[in-house]
């Protein structure tokens, strides 16, 4: 894939405040690409001026490779699917979507034609004489992508677009925006603050933390290989495990609060290995609660429940295991024949020295 | 019981005067006092044909015309900046430029006089009063317009941008619109404040008074007093017009841009 848009040494101030911190980045042709980061870390900052609304405070911007310098945001190769959708109320549905094509030269009949191809393709057909204020959220989202893509952009920036729909429709608009990524085969920008949805929908995801991009890097390899304590707390859930390392040549001897000994290979740590002292993240999935029968491959510690929620398909458990301060969270699958153990029952519970990452403390 | 009582006290205490003046306006009869001595329109014929009396309505409609189109002009400027841009020390600018609304006009009338005649050194005249009006009516025209700015999204210019619009395109075909309610309420309210505005008129006023500056002169001749009812009449009449209007107009504008009603002026 080639590269599409490229930032290097971007930068941000408002006033004092120190927006962007030296953004480095390159995002592909045809890729789906997401900002994922907590409220306030600048991932709808850098979405903006990808967009052109706001203006980097020095560093480079180019996309497909001309420079953005003093390229305004009306004539970038971009366009936006706003957080709230922006919808303009006092035209219709169809003049909503049209709008792009006011400066076209195009017959009236042709951009009548693209309209309704455009409200197609997001499953609106027909509803081109709505007045915009009629809609509900979920059309009203619709419109706002028809709207955008009916210019075929290059990039497609799409800011929270789904934070303010409920979570049935947010799922269902998850997959219907994936469909429409490949269908249409555009990059999309993403900024999310869900780090679900940023794993369902994304070729790769850049993780931010105030201004600055903490790991950027495929769905899978975040999750199972993250570089930092933050990233690793960030996404899904981690328990987090004190240890004391000696590394020796290509491998690293471990001993974990809790766990024990054990030796795991330096690629297990994706930030670098730490010197002296770590911090060994572990997942909930790929710990287990050992029931009547089961056996384990792997190593196994005693500990006891000391609490438990319930959510039908999968139980979450928090189990004290001796020299480690906080409870193990351990998520379990609800198998035929495996009880819901109750507070303060005894738990085996294995783990696998494959699962463990390794963290600068 | 004494709730309704006191409710219906208020109303007649705050509209009974008001109800006079069409009650003596079609009174034959110079004296304004009952026994009402029968109906007449002698008086509204009487407006018809007094000609200092249409030069001051000219000049009022000029200058009400005139300040109405300026101030929301201004105010239209101050609102969008006040509620979709953001700048250093928006809120002090903000605050200082709604002043005049609590500024006693006597002042305001007097200091416009010692810059207009001792500083500047120029004579009176109907554009002094229009400067003057524009700044009274200006505040009110922010506090109308900010109404019809604050619920807007400030995303949809954007967008618009965003979609191929300039800056200026954006505004006129998406903001314009939607704020349109808003400035036509604008004008007619600051066209209101200004037609019966006298203190300021009558400081400021060159040769030709304005109306309310006649009516007043007219008060020293007794017999004049039912020509001054009639003319009150239709001011009041056209008031209430202009008003219920404007506040048609604004909350059309609120349900046109699906917006609840956060309370306007009426």
């Amino acid at each position: 894939m080639t590269d599409l848009i490229t930032l290097s040494g971007v930068h941000k101030y408002y006033g004092d405040y120190h927006a962007l911190r030296g953004i480095d980045l390159t995002i592909r042709q045809g890729e789906f690409f997401s900002l994922l980061g907590p409220s306030g870390c600048g991932k709808t900052t850098l979405l903006r001026t990808i967009a052109g609304f706001e203006d980097a405070s020095s560093g480079s911007l180019t996309i497909d490779g001309r420079d953005m310098k003093r390229v305004e945001a009306h004539h970038r190769p971009t366009n936006m699917v706003f957080q709230s959708y922006a919808i303009f109320p006092h035209l219709s549905v169809a003049e909503n979507v049209g709008f792009g094509l006011r400066r076209d030269k195009r017959a009236r009949a042709d951009k009548a034609r693209a309209v309704g191809e455009a409200l197609e393709m997001v499953g609106l057909a027909g509803y081109g004489n709505r007045r915009a204020n009629a809609l509900s959220g979920g059309q009203r989202q619709r419109v706002a992508l028809a709207r955008a893509l009916i210019l075929e952009p290059k990039v497609l920036l799409l800011d929270e677009p789904l934070s303010a729909l409920d979570k049935k429709m947010r799922e269902q608009m998850q997959v219907e925006l994936m469909r429409l990524q490949r269908e249409v085969g555009i990059t999309f920008i993403l900024v999310t603050h869900d780090q679900e949805e940023a794993l369902v929908m994304s070729d790769r995801i850049a993780v931010m933390f105030e201004g600055e991009i903490g790991q950027l890097d495929d769905p899978e390899t975040l999750y199972r290989r993250p570089v930092s304590r933050r990233v690793a707390a960030f996404i899904g859930m981690m328990n987090f495990l004190d240890a004391t390392i000696a590394p020796a040549g290509a491998r690293v001897a471990l001993d974990v609060a809790g766990l024990g000994r054990c030796e795991v290979p330096a690629s297990q740590a994706p930030g670098g290995v730490p010197a002296g002292a770590a911090t060994v993240g572990i997942r909930p999935e790929t710990l287990a609660i050992l029931f009547e029968g089961e056996s384990a491959p792997g190593r196994v510690v005693d500990g006891v429940v000391d609490e438990v929620v319930y959510y039908g398909d999968m139980t979450y458990y928090d189990v004290r295991i001796p020299g480690h301060d906080a409870p193990l969270n351990i998520s379990m699958k609800n198998l035929i024949g495996r009880p819901v153990l109750e507070v303060g029952a005894p738990a085996r519970v294995a783990w696998d020295e494959r699962a463990l990452v390794l963290l600068a403390r | 019981m004494s709730l309704r009582l006191y409710a219906i006290a208020y109303l007649v205490f705050l509209y009974a005067p008001i109800l006079l003046l069409p009650v003596f306006a079609f009174n034959d009869g110079t004296i304004i006092a009952f026994p009402l001595q029968g109906f007449t329109t002698e008086w509204f014929g009487e407006l018809g044909r007094t000609a200092a009396l249409h030069d001051a309505v000219q000049a009022s409609l000029f200058i009400a015309v005139l300040s109405a189109i300026l101030a929301t002009c201004l105010g239209l400027c101050a609102a969008r900046a006040g509620t979709m841009a953001s700048f250093p020390g928006k809120r002090g600018v903000m605050g200082f430029i709604m002043l005049p609304l609590v500024l006693p006009e006597i002042i305001v009338a007097v200091s416009l006089l010692v810059v207009v005649v001792q500083v500047l050194d120029l004579g009176l005249s109907n554009w002094t009063i229009i400067l003057a009006h524009t700044l009274i009516c200006t505040p009110f025209c922010i506090a109308i317009l900010n109404g019809a700015f604050a619920n807007l999204d400030p995303s949809m210019e954007e967008a618009a941008i965003d979609l191929g619009e300039t800056r200026w395109g954006a505004f006129r075909l998406i903001t314009l619109p939607l704020v349109t309610p808003g400035i036509v309420s604008s004008l007619l309210i600051s066209f209101t404040i200004s037609l019966d505005e006298f203190i300021i008129a009558f400081f400021l006023s060159g040769n030709t008074p304005t109306m309310p500056v006649y009516i007043w002169g007219l008060l020293r001749f007794p017999e004049k007093l039912p020509v001054v009812m009639a003319l009150g009449t239709i001011l009041v009449a056209l008031s209430i017009l202009l008003l219920t209007i404007a506040e048609f107009y604004r909350r059309r504008g609120l349900a046109r841009a699906g917006l609840r009603d956060t309370g306007g002026f009426l």
